[in-house]
């Protein structure tokens, strides 16, 4: 029984290994921030958030195959999340019961078995309902195949048979077991004892007399108690308990496929809750294959600061179609960051077949998404700040292919400025050369300038005004920068006391 | 005589305060990561205050040397070790005996924590008898756990304890479980019933066979069907049991809290001394550093902590440098090329000092360090989409606060603190915070790629990092005194990692 509703033809593994470069993506883009709002606290969908968002789909119809099953979950939310509760509470049900600490006692396994597969059922028949009475509302193919297989799968024969099975196991037994009083008067050495019989050992048995047995007795609800009678009670024996434990494993692995498949859907419609509530819009981006060069968009934001901020904020316009290069310069707090994460935000959350934060966004998919930021001194002390940078850069290397989306920000400044210019120009003109796509926010003037005044076709200047607006207008960089001005700002009028002694 | 603290002398402090943030500066000088790799195995003594807490007081300082002398002793040092682990067994019998609900049970793990504990100071005092012991803080306690022991309590304590525990060891008894309803009765010599299984089908076996069995966990032996067995058992045997409950009741809080003291504060010296043998094994030496009012400082042979530290599990060697600042010196402007060891050689001046005021050894073969009033540290921050002010403006804001609060007896630390500007900028700021550091006084660690600084006025003394002269991308790590010569290898590096135009376009395929 396959669900298929992360891909056409195979199941979505949550578990397969991320892009290595994953970490940096999540750090640099503040990806926490966006599976947080898809998670919303449940750390399971966190998983899944993270899982599909970071593994990119590659092609144009696997995109729109999510994105045509997530606009039904959009609009049928309320029975998405009725399905995906069922699952919850039937898993979450035999974590609690399977997890008694003496489920590894045969007689405990047995038992717990037998009652969860009990517990099972009632999750099976709602599952089946749901899919009687919802199935003609869903148009998406993913969807549709999915309601007609839990009909035909779960049907009413079928579950009947189970439950005759389940009434079938019962084991009533006695026994005797010796014990020694170890460390802080815990029983040990617990061997199973054969009773002495009269015949044999008359003469003991008469002198026992003398050694009275007191006795209690457990009580009927108490389970816990049963438990650790039942652990004491078959010391060794019966291996049969296994093929029953496995049956329930496979019902309960069955859940948990649905629910992963389900979770990333159900993160999309928190995030879209979320985004709504705040007054900041969604659009289904329009992909482009991989070899065009498109990047056309209105309203694009940042989605990490707006859930963070929560509040509307202000996303740009820009139209970079057959653009390869966008360089991105200007005043400090002029929204230059947000912008550059609002770019890979949106690129991940589109091969992700989500909606992105924009009202409208047509790009090219690209063969991965990498950064490249400026870090704080590296914690782990192995190395000087360039050096550092470079050796990250040059992991980059080893990874990208023609076709992937590069962003830096603020690359290869921890060096002076002429030096960091000539390695910050080497770098973009290979990368450009071999049909990367570059956005380059940076301060290096000197390297900026290089790339203006050579007039590409390809390239696209953008800068940043000191104005609260945060939007980022066309236009190429320029040679001041606003030190003296911050400095002021902050030192006041204390700058025309201070004199060298 | 009454035993105060191993931390502090009698009377230096009413109170030992129980600082439990961090410093600011932690997380800039690596020490963050020496702290809690100091103290990862001793959370139970909840050391870090111990290390949260610089001391002023040179008196202070000495009396915690002196105990770190007499550790040197390696019987003693056993002496102590054994001990700890003794007691700390204790604590997990007694923690364990307060979990428990039922009467029984915590009756015998508390027998057994008793038990430990009297080892543990019995052995103590054993162990430190004919040690050389010098420091006033080791000799006051020896004194008092040599009459602690002779007492008549502790005797009690520990001779009813030993009869009790070979009494309860002869036990054996018999559960019968029938459905629900469970009996308990001595044991009658009944057979092992699973060798009488093995043996009635030992006829069928025709070999070898795959195993089906499932290990068993042991049982928790503290539920209540086990409680209510153990009730039965103390039926069978009234008498043994009844002198369990006395001696329970009879020596509640039998742990004297001179002892649980010491055994905690103890552990702020060996937790030091374990961390420094893993460095000193790999050839690195530390010395009990002079402490001074003067503004007149040396080291040779420091080194980085945490940088030492990380490199006891990978490979590669930390490189000692040697520093001072005499007459009017205040201001050390580290230039020269990068990852020549700039950083790490500021990282290295302030923890030196920090150590020193906590009254531990510190790295390197001899020093004298300044007690200082204050550190503080400005290392580059990283941007955060919760932070909306500029890099800049935060990068000022906060050396601003700095200078503010910084006094002529403090020591800072500014590491590379505007490169996020254009070159231009980065001059002006960097004259302008260096004229300020240079009117307060203070000594101070100024890292930058701006060489021309070094030479701004008589406070300041210039330190380069170091390459090896016919191979330029070669790095000594060594910092030293000598005129900035402004060489920068970037383009060096890049070719290193392999990242200029031509590398790059033949490393990435089309």
């Amino acid at each position: 029984m396959k669900a298929h509703l992360m891909f056409r033809d195979q199941d979505f593994d949550p578990l397969a290994p991320l892009p290595i470069h994953s970490p940096d993506l999540i750090h640099d883009l503040e990806l926490e921030v966006l599976f947080n709002a898809m998670a919303r606290g449940d750390k399971f969908l966190y998983e899944i958030s993270k899982a599909a968002v970071l593994s990119s789909l590659k092609d144009v119809d696997s995109v729109l195959y999510r994105q045509e099953i997530l606009r039904d979950c959009l609009e049928h939310s309320s029975v998405i999340r009725e399905i995906y509760q069922i699952l919850i509470e039937a898993i979450e049900r035999k974590r609690r019961s399977w997890l008694g600490i003496f489920t590894h006692y045969p007689s405990g396994v047995l038992s717990g078995a037998v009652d969860i597969i009990s517990m099972f059922i009632p999750s099976l028949e709602q599952l089946r309902k749901i899919a009687d009475k919802h199935m003609g509302m869903f148009h998406s193919e993913g969807l549709t195949r999915f309601f007609a297989m839990l009909q035909s799968e779960l049907s009413d024969e079928y579950l009947s048979m189970v439950k005759y099975h389940l009434q079938q196991l019962k084991f009533p037994r006695g026994v005797l077991i010796s014990a020694e009083l170890g460390m802080g008067n815990e029983g040990m050495n617990y061997t199973l004892r054969l009773p002495n019989t009269k015949n044999k050992n008359w003469i003991k048995e008469a002198l026992s007399k003398k050694s009275p047995t007191f006795s209690f007795t457990i009580s009927e609800r108490d389970e816990a108690g049963a438990r650790v009678l039942g652990a004491l009670r078959d010391v060794g024996v019966s291996s049969c308990a296994n093929a029953l434990a496995q049956a329930a494993e496979h019902i309960e692995s069955f859940f948990n496929m649905l629910r992963t498949e389900l979770a990333f859907y159900l993160g999309c419609i928190n995030l879209k809750e979320q985004l709504e509530q705040i007054g900041n819009p969604i659009a289904f981006p329009v992909p482009a294959v991989m070899a065009e060069r498109k990047h056309n968009f209105k309203g694009l934001y940042d989605v990490s600061l707006a859930l963070t901020m929560k509040r509307e904020v202000v996303g740009n316009d820009i139209n970079a179609d057959s653009k390869d290069l966008i360089m991105i310069t200007g005043a400090n707090q002029g929204g230059k960051s947000t912008f550059l994460r609002s770019i890979g935000l949106a690129q991940l959350m589109m091969q992700a077949g989500m909606f992105v934060p924009a009202q409208e966004f047509c790009a090219n998919l690209c063969s991965g998404v990498f950064t490249h930021y400026r870090r704080k001194e590296d914690a782990l002390m192995k190395s000087g700040k360039l050096d550092e940078e470079l050796s990250r850069m040059s992991a980059i290397v080893d990874r990208i292919k023609p076709n992937a989306l590069m962003l830096f920000n603020e690359s290869f400044a921890s060096t002076n400025e002429r030096e960091g210019s000539e390695i910050a120009r080497q770098i973009t003109s290979a990368l450009l050369d071999r049909r990367i796509k570059v956005f380059f926010v940076t301060h290096l003037y000197e390297f900026a300038r290089v790339f203006y005044e050579k007039q590409m076709e390809n390239a696209l200047f953008l800068r940043a005004e000191r104005s609260r607006t945060f939007r980022l207008l066309l236009g190429g960089p320029l040679a001041t920068s606003f030190g003296e001005d911050v400095f002021k700002s902050v030192f006041g009028k204390q700058r025309d006391q201070v004199s060298i002694s | 005589m009454v035993w105060t603290s191993m931390l502090f002398p009698t009377g230096a402090v009413d109170e030992i305060p129980n600082v439990i943030s961090r410093p600011d500066f932690f997380e800039d000088l690596n020490l963050g990561q020496v702290i809690d790799a100091i103290t990862e195995q001793k959370q139970e003594y909840d050391l870090k205050p111990f290390f949260y807490l610089p001391l002023h007081d040179i008196e202070v300082i000495r009396y915690r040397q002196e105990i770190f002398r007499d550790l040197e002793n390696a019987n003693t040092l056993n002496a102590i070790k054994t001990f700890a682990e003794k007691i700390s067994l204790v604590r997990r019998y007694l923690n364990l005996a307060q979990k428990l609900y039922y009467k029984r049970q915590q009756e015998g793990w508390f027998l057994e924590a008793a038990v430990a504990y009297c080892q543990a100071v019995s052995g103590l005092v054993g162990d430190l008898e004919g040690a050389p012991l010098r420091s006033r803080g080791f000799l006051d306690f020896q004194t008092y756990l040599t009459t602690y022991v002779a007492s008549p309590a502790f005797r009690s304590l520990h001779e009813e304890a030993r009869a009790l525990k070979h009494d309860l060891a002869s036990i054996k008894y018999c559960v019968i479980i029938r459905g629900n309803w469970v009996g308990v009765r001595k044991y009658e010599s009944e057979i092992d019933y699973s060798s009488e299984v093995e043996r009635t089908f030992e006829k069928f076996k025709q070999g070898d066979t795959k195993g089906y069995r499932i290990d068993l966990p042991i049982l928790s032996g503290v539920s209540h069907v086990e409680a209510q067995i153990l009730d039965c058992v103390a039926k069978l045997y009234p008498d043994i049991f009844k002198r369990v409950e006395a001696y329970c009741l009879n020596h509640q809080n039998f742990v004297d809290p001179v002892i649980s003291t010491f055994d905690r504060e103890i552990q702020f010296f060996i937790s030091y001394i374990d961390f420094m043998a893993n460095l000193e094994a790999k050839g690195l030496n530390f010395c009990y550093p002079q402490l001074t009012k003067t503004k007149s400082i040396h080291a040779k042979d420091a080194f980085d902590i945490a940088l030492a530290h990380k490199r006891l599990s990978e490979p590669g060697l930390v490189v000692p440098n040697d520093f001072y600042l005499e007459r009017k010196e205040r201001i050390i402007v580290v230039s020269g090329p990068n990852q020549g060891g700039k950083t790490t050689f500021a990282r290295m001046f302030a923890q030196l000092h920090y150590l020193a005021s906590l009254g531990c050894p510190v790295p390197g073969t001899e020093a004298t360090l300044f007690l200082y009033d204050q550190i503080f540290t400005h290392f580059e921050k990283e941007e955060s989409v919760r932070n909306l002010r500029g890099k800049l403006q935060d990068d000022l804001v906060r050396i601003h606060a700095i200078l503010e609060e910084a006094t002529s007896e403090s020591i800072l630390i500014l590491n590379e603190v505007f490169t996020s500007t254009t070159l231009n900028d980065a001059i002006f700021l960097s004259k302008e915070v260096l004229k300020r550091v240079i009117s307060l006084d203070a000594f101070c660690v100024f890292v930058t790629f701006i060489d021309e600084l070094s030479t701004l006025s008589e406070q300041t003394v210039s330190m380069v990092s170091t390459v090896v002269p016919e191979n330029p991308a070669l790095r000594t790590f060594k910092i030293v005194r000598r005129p900035a010569d402004g060489l920068a290898y970037a383009i060096c590096i890049a070719e290193k990692y392999h990242l200029t135009y031509d590398l790059i376009k033949e490393r990435i395929k089309e």
